[in-house]
């Protein structure tokens, strides 16, 4: 991610100046009776990693083929460099595509493959070698050059692919689902390797993904889809800890929601009714509730803490007895049922060994979190 | 064991029906043409045991196979039948590709009903197809009566008994076989592909040539094989449709054996014939077990 390295923090979005790469404008897509795309507007900068998130059918893809020139906006003007490009053919785009399932020209070689978008280019032939190589030095494929696509493996197709799409230098490259057909070890390294790529290129990057671990680790920015809206747009770190609905906070991550009555109790702070019995939650939350509105509490597993003893010091704990242990190796989630039957879980990194774990089943334990711990959402 | 059963069939099929059948024309193409049943010379009198059979191979010889370079209709005949096929090859693969193109890029849902049509003519006897194109061409038939009625012509087209009905004869006979592979192969190219080459710059047309053509080779090579090595030894059509000038080997094959009764020089001819369709039919499986391979 951006923060990275101790450059100036990469944030065109919060800059009014910048102008956007991208420029979507109440666009309206529709197959038939389908709408794919409800009118939808969006920016997106020069040298971003922007990712498309969202579950299959809610319209990243219509949305990235629409910029590739595959598909035209029924409604509504993309723009590319202040330009609207509703009237230019795809071959005729400074975009270029990497397809989910790589398209590499069977009858071709490796290198014909990179070779191929530059052939069509008008540069001149001297210089297409030169590129090719770059291209094959920088994905490493510098020994395959000579190869079908079928005579290598499918981490190194996707590399294929990648600079095939990167060799004419576009100003923007597409990817669609770049990584789902590689094993999960292969596309974790590959995540990183897209990012450093996407670095030294300084390419702009729309990346279709229904992986939000993918979206995450990659993106500058994200923006969560459904059902051809968006729910949300912004920073990897911003969508984790403020959703800005129950749709992001569970699409996004392990998330425990409860529902309850906002009371206001003074500046940005409410306290939330949600259960009889039940002491109720003191919140710190942005989102803008009145009095006795109906509020969706939401709260990563993460940063519920669990004890033997009541905390004094939080301002939120419940008491409730361990249901369920989820042992992943690094963390373990616990199901922590409270008197009411609502099922919370917390989680705790594993920094002992096994034998020393102090909490098994049955057992009865504190549940406990600050009042900025977790978000108040009002849908 | 098991394995040596399973090979030994296909090579006791071949062994049965092909080599030993072509061992006996082989045979009569060595031997002397005869007034007699069988019309030939020597045969095989086994009740002599051992010394009839040295009898027999004495008295086979080549003379028939020099008589074939001897008189010029053979090798005319040849070569005819090449051209001929050769022709009527590029001609299926003319007609053959659009339809096989148009078949690959319809909906889903129409592409059975248009398989269907492509082997429909199947379901009649070839025979009376053939038949059926006499009444088309003749002076008198369809076309000819069509094209006067709406005026293009004024007199009726000889095209019944001239080498262009033998031309459509074959062209339509055996343009499914054309169209079957080339729809194969085109259907299994990766719509995918042709989006990313003109994402990569080319035109539509730059894609099919780029793209398309290159990716259904395998079909178009396998369907012209299909076509040209039955085409070689075509009989029927010839006879049926050719007129007297229409030269092909299949024809004069016919007419050395069931006019001539000449045994011996029909079966050379059969045999020099099937050593020229070697070649290709060895070039055809070249094609298919690379096409294999690349699969793999």
């Amino acid at each position: 991610m951006a923060q990275v390295a101790p450059r100036p923090v990469f944030e065109p979005w919060n800059e009014p100046a910048a102008k956007p790469l991208i420029q979507f404008q109440n666009v309206t897509k529709r197959f038939g009776e389908f709408t794919a795309i409800d009118n939808l507007s969006l920016d997106i900068y020069e040298r971003e990693f922007f990712a498309l998130l969202g579950p299959s059918g809610c319209g990243k893809t219509t949305m990235m083929r629409m910029l590739g020139g595959f598909e035209t906006p029924t409604e509504g003007k993309i723009l590319l460099g202040g330009q609207d490009i509703a009237p230019v053919p795809p071959n005729k785009r400074p975009v270029n595509m990497m397809f989910q399932s790589y398209a590499l020209f069977p009858h071709l070689t490796v290198y014909d493959n990179i070779a191929f978008g530059l052939k069509r280019s008008d540069m001149p032939k001297s210089e297409i070698a030169g590129r090719v190589e770059e291209m094959l030095k920088l994905t490493r494929l510098g020994k395959f050059a000579g190869r079908k696509p079928h005579q290598i493996s499918g981490g190194q197709r996707q590399r294929v692919a990648l600079a095939r799409a990167l060799a004419k230098a576009p100003k923007l490259l597409l990817l669609d689902e770049p990584l789902g057909a590689l094993d999960k070890k292969l596309r974790t390294e590959t995540q990183f390797e897209l990012m450093d790529i996407q670095e030294r290129t300084g390419t702009t990057f729309v990346i279709v993904t229904h992986d939000q671990e993918e979206a995450m680790t990659v993106a500058s920015r994200i923006a969560v889809m459904n059902d051809g809206l968006l729910v949300q747009v912004d920073t990897p770190g911003r969508i984790y800890e403020t959703p800005n609905s129950t749709y992001v906070a569970d699409f996004i991550g392990d998330v425990n929601i409860i529902e309850g009555t906002a009371q206001p109790a003074g500046e940005g702070a409410y306290t939330v009714a949600w259960a009889e019995g039940q002491p109720a939650l003191s919140v710190q939350s942005a989102t803008e509730l009145g009095a006795g509105d109906r509020c969706f509490f939401a709260i990563r597993p993460e940063k519920v803490a669990i004890s033997a003893e009541k905390p004094a010091d939080r301002p939120n704990a419940v008491q409730g007895k361990i249901l369920d242990i989820a042992y992943l190796g690094n963390i373990s989630t616990y199901h922590v049922e409270l008197p009411g039957g609502v099922i919370i879980k917390a989680q705790t990194a594993n920094d002992r060994r096994i034998s020393r774990r102090s909490f098994t089943w049955e057992d009865s334990v504190w549940l406990s979190w600050t009042a900025t711990a977790g978000v108040l959402l009002a849908n | 064991m098991r394995r040596f059963t399973l090979i030994a069939v296909p090579y006791l099929w071949l062994l049965a029906l092909f080599l030993v059948p072509f061992g006996i024309v082989f045979k009569i193409s060595l031997s002397d043409a005869a007034l007699a049943i069988p019309p030939y010379t020597p045969t095989l009198d086994l009740s002599e045991g051992w010394a009839g059979i040295k009898a027999l191979f004495a008295e086979l010889d080549f003379d028939n196979f020099v008589w074939l370079t001897q008189d010029d209709l053979y090798w005319r005949a040849y070569l005819s039948s090449l051209q001929i096929a050769l022709f009527s090859t590029l001609g299926c693969l003319l007609v053959g590709f659009p339809i096989a193109y148009g078949m690959a890029n319809a909906s889903e849902s129409w592409r059975p009903t248009l398989m269907m049509l492509v082997i429909l003519p199947f379901w009649t006897s070839f025979l009376i197809r053939v038949y059926a194109w006499i009444g088309i061409l003749s002076t008198e038939g369809l076309l000819n009566q069509f094209l006067m009625t709406i005026g293009i012509i004024s007199e009726p087209l000889q095209i019944l008994n001239t080498n262009k009905a033998v031309y459509i004869g074959i062209i339509y006979t055996y343009l499914p076989f054309m169209i079957l592979p080339i729809y194969a192969s085109l259907e299994r190219i990766d719509g995918s592909l042709l989006e990313a080459a003109e994402d990569l710059g080319c035109s539509r047309l730059q894609a099919f040539w780029l793209i398309t053509v290159p990716l259904a080779r395998p079909g178009v090579i396998a369907g012209s094989f299909l076509v040209f090595i039955p085409t070689i030894g075509e009989f029927v059509i010839p006879s049926l449709l050719g007129g007297s000038r229409t030269l092909m080997i299949g024809k004069v094959l016919w007419e050395e054996f069931f006019s001539n009764r000449d045994w011996p020089v029909a079966s050379a001819v059969a045999v020099v014939l099937l050593l020229i369709l070697v070649i290709p039919i060895v070039l055809f499986q070249r094609n298919e077990q690379k096409q294999r391979e690349a699969e793999q």
